[in-house]
């Protein structure tokens, strides 16, 4: 009897660890497909801009002119354009962003905070064509009669609010962007806040803290992870967002000192002009600002993450 | 049950084989769209054996998707370059099929009347040089309106184009500084300005911009209802765009017309030639493999000159005149 039960017990344990073994390669084939599928783009990018790689070395890098007449690429514009809006978008939302998590968490009771949390979310849903269309009919009208008339009254001296005010420009599509992120840092940062366990917060206020003080320096730092991934989400979008910003951001390939000059990012620029770019060169160009806007992504997040180590080594984290 | 499956098979697949259904894939440029589709349409209610599929992707995209082979043919606003025609593996042909033009469109506050434009200041607009309305060389040509002293918000194309390349390309003709500093592509470096993404970015840029002024297609400036100026000729004529002085420009042209008619009709002579005109053109190969499709295309061809520009003008279009047509014409003879 014993021993029928032992064969029995190996037979299950057989097929329940060929069970496992299946489903252990299953799933790591699953895991590694994303894997393979970016091998596969990296490689496919640095295959198809091969011609320009050759042509302009590193220099692309560095180089500020465009001209398809002449054949001569360079990336610079584009870099800082996508750099430079994407910074102005996480200048306004954050803060914003991070006080709406806060107000809906902590400071909100219960049925507004979940009702308005329902709308922020499909706020999230739209697509960005739909915010680039609002934009265009809405901001850029206001951005060149209200808004850029009245930044360079009261801040005209500094050169980031000089110059002629068209309404489409790096500024306006800063504001896109910083409306399109805030959705996304609100909803992510708000749920870090609720996971705070209620002790932390009764442990500041009992010690005699006021509520403002125990938010700001016992519950968000705690939150500070999830609170720096929903900035990082934030900012993957803002990087790579392309028909909302080609619609407000005046597209012309050229560094300013401006906020109001028009700019380019490399979402955009390879969005205009890929349909119809002819010429190995030139297609090879928008190929490879492709691969640096796949590189700028990933020492961006490298960054993102050393900084979030470096932060939570500094044991402001509980023990 | 097995039999009738058998009848119903047999009798399906007789029926599609009796019809023979001409199946034709085309792609190209973006601004002949409406008017192909027109005619797609028509000459299948026409002939409901042949059905063609014309995908709007760009003059670019036409060219590179002939090359590549994976369309009958292509179209295009401009005419291929000897590099892309080395390029294709069967050689193809240029049938010109309606013209347009592009003109200078502008949005000033106060300004209502139509402004007459000179190479000089077009070119020197575009590059830079002239940096307000009240810039002397515009009131000159423009006695009697009240220009306020407005800067100028230049608008171009962002995305690669054929108007861009016939608006570079008139600049390049009258402008040897343009010529030198920017040149004529579908794609250039802008000296200053915003760029708009197609005809319709840049006429919502004009339109919501006061003090701007941009390029488009006649088109887009009349269906949307936006001033537009004249624009001095050769012959020294300030011209204002319409179907008459777009032909006009093509029937100047037509006298010098190149055999394979790859011309460009910018700052074409005649008296009251439109400057800024292009032909738009068809991209067939000379050799088919398969005959029926050959037959099907040509047959559309001969309609199209003949029957389909008749629908030109209702839609915008200017129809190509009759010297032009007589030469395409005989160059059908060549697709086999």
């Amino acid at each position: 009897m014993a021993t029928e039960a032992i064969v029995v017990t190996k037979a299950i344990r057989a097929k329940t660890q060929t069970g496992d073994t299946v489903a252990r390669l299953v799933v790591l084939s699953f895991a590694a497909s994303v894997l393979v599928v970016t091998v596969l783009l990296v490689r496919q990018l640095w295959v198809a801009s091969e011609a320009t790689r050759h042509a302009a070395g590193l220099s692309f890098l560095w180089s500020t002119s465009w001209n398809p007449v002449t054949d001569e690429y360079g990336a610079l514009p584009f870099i800082y354009g996508t750099v430079v809006s994407s910074v102005i978008a996480l200048l306004i939302s954050v803060p914003l962003g991070l006080g709406a998590a806060v107000f809906l968490s902590e400071l909100a009771p219960a049925r507004i905070s979940s009702s308005l949390t329902f709308l922020i979310e499909l706020l999230a849903a739209i697509p960005s064509v739909i915010y680039g269309l609002l934009a265009l009919f809405t901001i850029v009208p206001l951005m060149r009669v209200f808004g850029e008339p009245f930044l360079k009254s009261v801040l005209g001296f500094l050169p980031l609010f000089q110059g002629p005010a068209f309404g489409v420009g790096m500024l306006t599509a800063g504001i896109v962007l910083a409306v399109m992120t805030i959705p996304f840092i609100i909803s992510v940062s708000r749920e870090s806040l609720l996971a705070v366990p209620r002790e932390q917060r009764e442990a500041a206020l009992a010690l005699g803290a006021t509520q403002w003080e125990s938010t700001w320096q016992v519950v968000i730092p705690y939150a500070k992870l999830g609170i720096s991934g929903s900035i990082f989400l934030g900012l993957a979008r803002a990087l790579g967002e392309t028909m909302a910003v080609t619609m407000v951001i005046g597209n012309a390939p050229k560094i300013a000192a401006s906020l109001f000059a028009p700019g380019y990012t490399i979402a955009a620029g390879i969005a205009d002009q890929f349909s119809e770019a002819t010429g190995r060169l030139y297609q090879s160009a928008l190929v490879e600002l492709g691969l640096v806007l796949f590189c700028l992504t990933i020492v961006i997040n490298g960054l993102a993450r050393l900084m979030i180590i470096a932060t939570t080594r500094k044991g402001s984290r509980r023990p | 049950m097995k039999k009738q499956l058998l009848t119903l098979g047999t009798l399906l697949v007789v029926g599609t084989s009796v019809v023979a259904a001409q199946q034709i894939n085309a792609a190209g440029a973006t601004f002949p769209a409406v008017i192909y589709q027109k005619w797609f349409d028509e000459y299948h209610k026409l002939h409901p054996n042949v059905q063609v599929n014309y995908q709007a992707i760009g003059s670019g995209g036409g060219i590179a998707q002939l090359t590549s082979g994976t369309v009958d043919f292509g179209a295009s606003d401009m005419p291929m370059k000897d590099e892309q025609i080395s390029k294709l593996k069967v050689p193809a042909l240029h049938f010109p099929t309606v013209l347009g033009g592009v003109v200078p469109t502008y949005n000033i506050p106060g300004v209502s009347q139509t402004l007459k434009f000179t190479p000089e200041t077009l070119a020197g607009i575009y590059l830079g040089e002239i940096k307000t309305w009240g810039d002397d060389r515009l009131k000159k040509d423009n006695p009697g309106v009240k220009f306020p002293n407005n800067e100028i918000v230049v608008v171009h194309r962002s995305d690669a184009s054929g108007t861009t390349f016939v608006w570079t390309d008139y600049l390049s003709k009258v402008s040897p500084d343009w010529k030198s500093k920017v040149g004529s592509n579908t794609s250039v470096s802008w000296p200053v300005g915003l760029g708009g993404k197609g005809n319709e970015g840049v006429a919502g840029l004009v339109k919501q911009t006061p003090n701007s002024i941009g390029y488009v297609e006649l088109i887009y400036a009349v269906q949307n209802s936006m001033p537009y100026g004249e624009v001095r000729n050769a012959a020294g004529k300030f011209v204002k765009a319409d179907f008459t002085t777009v032909s006009d420009a093509a029937a100047g042209a037509a006298a010098n017309m190149p055999k394979d008619f790859r011309v460009s009709i910018t700052n074409a002579p005649g008296k009251n030639a439109y400057p800024i005109s292009t032909f738009t053109w068809l991209l067939i190969p000379t050799q088919f493999s398969d005959a029926n499709k050959a037959n099907a295309i040509k047959a559309f061809l001969q309609w199209m000159l003949a029957d389909g520009q008749k629908y030109a003008t209702t839609l915008s279009y200017a129809p190509l005149p009759k010297p032009v047509v007589q030469k395409e014409l005989q160059q059908i003879a060549m697709v086999k």
